[in-house]
């Protein structure tokens, strides 16, 4: 991407003259993160997740690096190997605790900024794609996450993996070998621990591919904005470093306190103390939950629990797959033409008021026992999810009436857009 | 002349280019014929791939499981391991047998007698596996002081499924009842499950 504004990159030292002329990574940095990207000036905090869950990806790579020098994948000593490091191996303790709540923080971030794209739209033209490497990505977190967890070889760990494991038994026919194929096994054992700890390794390595895919997908439009306007002109941009450089560390700043906080002081108040007892696979913990990131699509599949046609097992897994997969459809559901929330009075109420709602009583369910009145709950909110995606929104974008639009971003920032009124709007190329 | 000689040229070009009446050259034979062995091979390199990943011969080579239940008195369970998994031994009493036999088999998801779930001479021994069949948790019942139910026999906690006297699903979302294994009685107080 680049508007005609944007800097270009000029090296200064002969070395990096040198360095430009045969491999022009410095040039690439420039144009990617430097002066040569320009960026809407009127970005809120809301724009700072994305930073964060690259932060958050390195973070979980590099710890996840360090704990596996020390961790051994065999269920006779996994979960000794992870005492080991709590207890002897050098900063041990810290880098288990670094990597656990990293995960859990990760995952605060990737809904700040799911929820980010869901307001401001920021799935629309021609932003389609970055969006759907998004879920991809998101997938591929919530699979790694999932196989992270087991490593310890706790009671949450083993019974995670045969419950998960589990959900594919479902599918007719091949369920059943599926699931024993995906095990190596009948029940959760040495070769699925042994195979989890080699995909939880790879999977980061997968996902950080898509993320590079997923940034270059986003600088083709370049940034969206909270007014959900495009660029005019270069009064609507600042270039992205220093400005926004300096901002996103500002925010990383405020990210990295709050997260110490819970390394340091809460280490174990995100995660369940059932995983400190080692797997017995004789006897399942009474109170099995998944960790709090997994909740609301955990009340999905429980909402499930009448048979009709298809058994309620199976229609519970088919709903909690396509919970996420009709993301994927999302920037065909929604067909209005105005983008920002700001400007939608009958999209936000039904954000606010019905979609927001919807996942707190799904989160809040999937973490409670399988019980009246949560089973109940988990229904409503499961039936108003759908709903949303698949009528609600639909409908809204088509009967409402969008509040009027500024001009530009520089109007809607300082109440004017000086260079419009004396047509000096320079176009950005495409 | 040179007509034979540009023949002869013309000739193997036209055999090579010939487009025949319904649009189809020779060579497009050539072009499926390769991409096919190509897709044959990819699939011979990809099976194993996928293969290696089922359960592996020590796994498959699973031995039996003898039980001496010798010791087991009327309305007590044992738990046993058969497969790395547990498994139910439950000597049922005279109150359990008449109460499973009581039930209709109308009543049940998966209809199934007593009798068809034990041995013949061995009634009151019931076998089963301790995997709840919705998603695989071990149901509680078999120790005592274990929450049985509202039938009596074990229930699951991880998802509300009930199992009555026989073992059956009574209520709740697991789809089938309780797994019998295969198993034989050697002695009249030892069996061999597998």
């Amino acid at each position: 991407m680049s508007f005609p504004w944007a800097k270009q990159y000029e090296p200064k030292m002969p070395v990096m003259r040198w360095l430009d002329e045969k491999l022009p990574l410095p040039r690439f940095v420039y144009n990617a993160v430097g002066a040569g990207y320009p960026v809407p000036r009127n970005l809120n905090y809301m724009w700072n997740f994305g930073v964060l869950a690259g932060f958050c990806l390195v973070l979980q790579i590099v710890t996840g690096v360090i704990l596996a020098m020390h961790y051994a994948p065999n269920a006779l000593v996994a979960f000794d190997t992870t005492e080991h490091i709590m207890r002897d191996v050098n900063w041990g303790w810290m880098m288990r605790y670094a990597h656990a709540n990293g995960a859990s923080f990760f995952f605060v971030v990737i809904y700040m900024h799911i929820f980010r794209g869901l307001f401001y739209s920021s799935y629309k033209a021609p932003r389609e794609m970055i969006w759907l490497l998004g879920v991809v990505i998101f997938l591929l977190l919530m699979a790694t996450a999932f196989m992270g967890y087991v490593l310890p070889w706790g009671q949450m760990s083993f019974w995670g993996a045969k419950v998960i494991t589990g959900l594919f038994s479902a599918i007719p026919l091949i369920g059943e070998p599926l699931q024993v194929w995906l095990l190596g096994g009948y029940a959760p054992d040495n070769a699925a621990l042994n195979r989890f700890f080699s995909l939880h390794f790879l999977l980061p390595f997968v996902t950080a591919g898509v993320v590079i895919l997923h940034i270059w997908a986003l600088h083709i439009p370049g940034s969206s904005n909270p007014t959900g306007i495009e660029i005019k002109s270069e009064s609507d941009t600042v270039p992205f470093h220093p400005y926004y450089t300096a901002k996103d560390g500002f925010g990383l700043g405020i990210f990295l306190i709050l997260y110490c906080t819970f390394v340091f002081f809460l280490p174990n108040f995100l995660g369940h103390p059932d995983n400190y007892i080692p797997a017995n696979p004789m006897a399942t913990p009474a109170h099995i939950v998944p960790e709090w990131y997994f909740w609301p699509f955990y009340a999905i599949l429980r909402a499930f629990t009448v048979d009709f046609i298809l058994s309620a097992k199976l229609w519970g897994v088919l709903a909690m797959f396509s919970s996420i997969l009709l993301w994927f459809f999302l920037p065909w559901l929604d067909r209005s033409p105005v983008r920002s929330g700001h400007y939608r009075p009958l999209f936000r109420k039904f954000f606010w008021f019905g979609l927001i709602p919807a996942m707190v009583v799904l989160f809040i369910c999937g973490g409670a026992p399988a019980e009246e009145p949560y089973v109940m709950l988990s229904q409503i909110a499961t039936a108003y999810y759908f709903l949303h995606f698949l009528v609600i929104l639909p409908i809204v974008s088509s009967i409402e009436r969008p509040e009027p639009l500024p001009y530009s971003i520089t109007e809607a920032v300082l109440g004017s857009d000086k260079k419009a009124v004396l047509g000096e709007n320079t176009s950005p190329a495409t | 002349m040179a007509t034979s000689t540009d023949t002869t040229v013309n000739t193997t070009d036209v055999a090579a280019e010939t487009v025949g009446e319904d649009g189809v050259r020779r060579r497009d034979f050539i072009n499926i014929a390769a991409v096919s062995a190509g897709g044959v091979g990819a699939l011979a390199v990809v099976y194993p791939l996928v293969s290696q990943m089922a359960p592996s011969k020590d796994v498959l080579a699973e031995s039996t499981t003898e039980l001496d239940i010798s010791a087991i008195q009327p309305g007590q369970a044992v738990k046993a391991v058969f497969r790395k998994q547990p498994v139910f031994v439950r000597m049922l009493t005279e109150a359990e047998i008449a109460e499973a036999d009581a039930v209709s088999l109308g009543d049940l998801r998966e209809p199934e007698t007593l009798a068809d779930r034990t041995l013949e001479g061995h009634e009151n021994v019931l076998v089963t596996m301790g995997v709840c069949t919705h998603l695989g948790c071990v149901p509680l019942g078999a120790a005592e002081g274990e929450n049985k139910g509202e039938y009596g026999g074990y229930f699951c906690p991880c998802h509300g499924s009930h199992y009555d006297t026989a073992g059956r699903i009574r209520k709740g979302p697991a789809p089938t009842n309780l797994v019998v294994p295969d198993y034989t009685f050697t002695t009249d107080t030892t069996i061999v499950i597998g």
